[in-house]
């Protein structure tokens, strides 16, 4: 799918590949893994896996990475595989999976090249304030010209190798957007540093003293500082998102025509192909059934609760669960008449429309950039006509150039997002795209999915003061034998109450119907009302019945349980101000119950993805910016088209990668704090603009009167730069309350 | 003022061991795991189980 394949090409290897000793280590036969494990929390976690996994036969080198929770394994494989070392990590107590996809892929490097920028700037602007000090001390204490210009000499040879190194990234993009008539914020940066330094370079051959190598270093360090912590940041985030989706496993059994059965990666599996899907297992493809029948839970594709049931030659779909019985599958061609198709298409769609976003730091960009060319030239011009010399108009010229260099566009805004993110990260709630901060801030209006959402997404006995303990303990003890939801909800109903659940043998499941145990008249049924037997229902909410020999029939009703929190959060979010609507794939009756006990007036049920996308649209048509907070398949169309998204950690692999952001835990309150958080963080961006804009008022006139030289320019802006960053960093730590 | 002849060379040069002295260590892999490392320090005993192992391979094959 198309889908996926973009994200494993933003795939964030930490490796150890590359390193020069396990290269030759592992050459010719050597195979490198990189392994994910989830609850790898401290270094006595560190090196009992290392130990595990290198005292595994066929194990040359394991090495863990805390940071990014990963340990690289380079292994032989014909001793050992992926699958064998994640066994020996359970065996332990940890919980792995691979990452598929990372092996050869070096996405740090970005990173990386930023940060040698960094240094490099960082050494050059260092020495050579070490030069213009004594320069600038040698002006009143009578310096030899002599020595003046040898240390504009040393000055411009450190400065410019370092310039022409260090200031490549904003060079770049700056190139980028000129090539597409484009005007970005690296334009004036790169106009400033380069006409800054050639500027001292002609006057450092002239003899001259307006040399100002200085302040085009010092300026490039603070800005890449800024632009390197807003990487980071960023990677962090999307390597966390992909550490989730990977522990979901991305691995099938397959069966050939002999009956060998193999593991392969779920992308190579291919149309014809069969696959064995376990009682428990999530579906991993759409296909047809070719043996076994079993009850599916379809919950996360189509929002509804009960479970269908697959009968061989029925139709089963990528993401159903199989509940009861394991199930032979044969793929059927990943055509676009697949649910997974059509869904993947109408995301693709939902997406493009949401690309037009423009970034808050463009959007200033837009009117700024031009602005600060034309300042620049009218004081180059301006000074030209005046009859001073080229010399000082260009130096005034730069001076402005300088001044309004955008650092509250560069580095202010950026450090409000890292100090914004750092802290949902923290939370639990992780922030996938760059924009999703200033999206999420103009939201007025929350849509929310039903089933795993809302709700736990699993059903929970609802009548369990009518049931008395016997009743539940008999039930539960035929229901330990099941995986289906229902089954599951009563052990976990007598396990809550403190009932011994005493395993009955012999139970026999019937997929859709139910559990029985014993023989003719004396058996016990637990089940739906036919399968009980049951002509007449005493309690129609009960779905689930329960008949033994000589006892009156028990009925049990299932409900999809709120989460802990989510009326809380809902009446939270409407005393913001914002409008909260509840879409479902799911029935009338139970979407109207858990509305009402959400305390949700507007709702819809019974809504295909394209619904909820029509839906959609027709809020924003009206004006309104929507968040999207859904888990299931058939939401991830819908995630797509709110102007921002949220989904559960539990989400559907499509649906996480749809959504901007993901929250972990069970509560929902995540979407309060994230919402409370973003539009803090739009009102900071905008402090740091009003900073940088009064500040820009007062020296831009002093700049363009040739009152400021650059280098008084440059430590102005950089003044300015800690300040808004410093600003930026309180949002890190200030409580921060949802209000309209 | 002779004494800047080598003075600055020498502030240079020490700079300079600073930087390469970074780049070295950004090569090889020192800020890829800032949490763990903080933990590696204390554990002595890693590289003997690691070496020793892959000694055993080689041998074996």
């Amino acid at each position: 799918m198309a889908l996926a394949e973009q994200v494993s090409a933003t795939d964030i290897a930490r490796d150890a590949v590359d390193r020069p000793v396990l290269a030759r280590q592992g050459h010719d036969t050597a195979q490198t893994i990189t392994l994910i494990v989830e609850n790898m929390n401290c270094g006595g976690c560190m090196r009992k896996i290392e130990q595990t996994l290198a005292s595994t036969p066929g194990v040359q080198s394991a090495r863990t990475n805390l940071s990014a929770k990963r340990v690289t394994v380079v292994a032989n494989p014909d001793a050992t595989d992926a699958d064998q070392l994640i066994g020996r990590l359970r065996s332990v107590g940890y919980r792995a999976a691979e990452l598929v996809d990372s092996i050869g892929t070096d996405a740090a490097r970005p990173d990386r090249d930023l940060l040698k920028c960094v240094a490099v700037a960082g050494f050059a602007a260092a020495n050579i304030m070490l030069l213009s000090v004594s320069v600038w001390a040698g002006v009143a204490s009578d310096m030899d010209p002599a020595v003046q210009r040898l240390f504009h000499w040393l000055s411009a040879l450190i400065a410019l190798p370092a310039i022409s190194y260090a200031g490549q990234p904003f060079f770049r993009s700056a190139a980028e957007a000129l090539k597409s008539w484009r005007l970005n914020m690296d334009v004036p940066i790169s106009l400033a540093v380069i006409l800054a330094a050639a500027m001292s370079l002609y006057q450092t051959i002239q003899g001259g003293e307006q040399v100002y190598f200085d302040a085009s270093v010092t300026l490039l360090f603070f800005l890449l500082i800024g632009r390197y912590l807003d990487q980071s940041m960023r990677r962090q985030a999307q390597g966390a998102a992909q550490n989730l989706l990977a522990l979901k496993g991305a691995w099938v059994t397959t069966v050939d025509e002999l009956g060998a059965t193999n593991r392969i990666p779920v992308r190579a599996l291919a149309a014809g192909m069969r696959v064995l899907v376990a009682a428990g297992e999530r579906v991993p493809v759409d296909g047809r059934v070719v043996s076994g029948t079993s009850d599916i839970d379809e919950s996360l594709l189509t929002g509804e609760t009960l479970p269908r049931t697959a009968a061989p030659g029925e139709q089963v779909f990528a993401g159903t669960i199989c509940l009861t019985h394991p199930l032979e599958i044969e793929t059927t061609a990943a055509d676009d008449k697949t649910v997974i198709a059509e869904i993947a298409r109408l995301m693709e769609a939902a997406e493009q429309a949401r690309g037009r976003y423009v970034r808050l730091a463009d959007r200033a960009a837009s009117i700024y950039a031009p602005a600060v060319h034309i300042l620049g030239l009218l004081t180059f011009v301006g000074w030209s006509l005046s009859g001073a010399g080229w010399e000082t108009a260009i130096t005034a010229a730069i001076a402005v150039l300088i001044i309004t260099c955008p650092c509250a566009l560069a580095l202010a805004v950026p450090a409000v997002q890292v100090a914004a993110t750092s802290r949902l990260f923290a939370d639990g709630t992780i922030m996938k795209v760059a924009d999703g901060l200033e999206r999420l801030a103009e939201i007025d209006t929350v849509v929310f999915d039903k089933t795993g959402t809302l709700t736990m997404g699993e059903p929970r006995l609802g009548n369990g003061g009518e049931v008395d303990d016997e009743a539940l303990s008999s039930a539960a003890s035929l229901a330990v034998s099941s995986r289906h939801p229902y089954a599951r909800a009563i052990v976990a109903a007598a396990a809550e109450r403190g009932l011994k659940i005493l395993p009955v043998q012999d139970v026999h499941e019937e997929p859709g119907a139910g559990l029985r145990s014993g023989h003719g008249a004396s058996q016990t049924r637990l089940g739906s009302p036919a399968w009980c037997g049951l002509l007449e229902e005493s309690n129609e909410d009960a779905s689930l019945w329960l008949t033994r020999p000589g006892m009156p029939a028990v009925g049990f009703a299932m409900e999809d349980k709120l989460r802990s929190d989510a009326g809380n959060v809902v009446h939270r979010l409407e005393d913001a101000g914002l409008a909260i609507e509840l879409l479902s794939g799911d029935r009338t009756r139970p979407v109207a119950h858990i509305a009402q006990s959400a305390g949700i007036a507007t709702w819809h049920a019974r809504q295909r993805p394209s619904d909820k996308i029509a839906r959609i649209d027709a809020l924003t048509g009206r004006g309104h910016r929507v968040l999207m907070v859904g888990d299931g398949l058939n939401d991830a169309p819908a995630l797509a088209a709110g102007h921002a998204s949220l989904s559960p950690a539990s989400a559907a692999d499509i649906s996480q990668m749809a959504a901007d952001t993901i929250f972990q835990g069970d509560r929902l309150s995540p979407v309060v704090e994230l919402l409370a958080v973003a539009r803090r963080a739009r009102r900071m961006a905008f402090e740091n603009f009003a900073i940088a804009g009064a500040y820009n008022a007062i020296c831009i006139p002093l700049a363009m009167a040739g009152l400021v030289t650059p280098l008084i320019a440059a430590i102005a802006m950089s003044a300015s730069s800690i300040l808004v960053t410093a600003n930026a960093l309180r949002l890190r730590t200030m409580a921060v309350r949802l209000s309209p | 003022m002779t004494a800047l002849a080598w003075l600055i060379p020498a502030a240079l040069f020490l700079g300079l061991i600073g930087l390469g002295a970074f780049l070295w260590a950004l090569k090889s892999g020192q800020f890829e795991d800032l949490d763990g490392a903080a933990y590696r320090i204390l554990d002595d005993d890693e590289p003997v189980v690691l070496n020793s192992k892959s000694d055993q391979d080689r041998d074996g094959r």
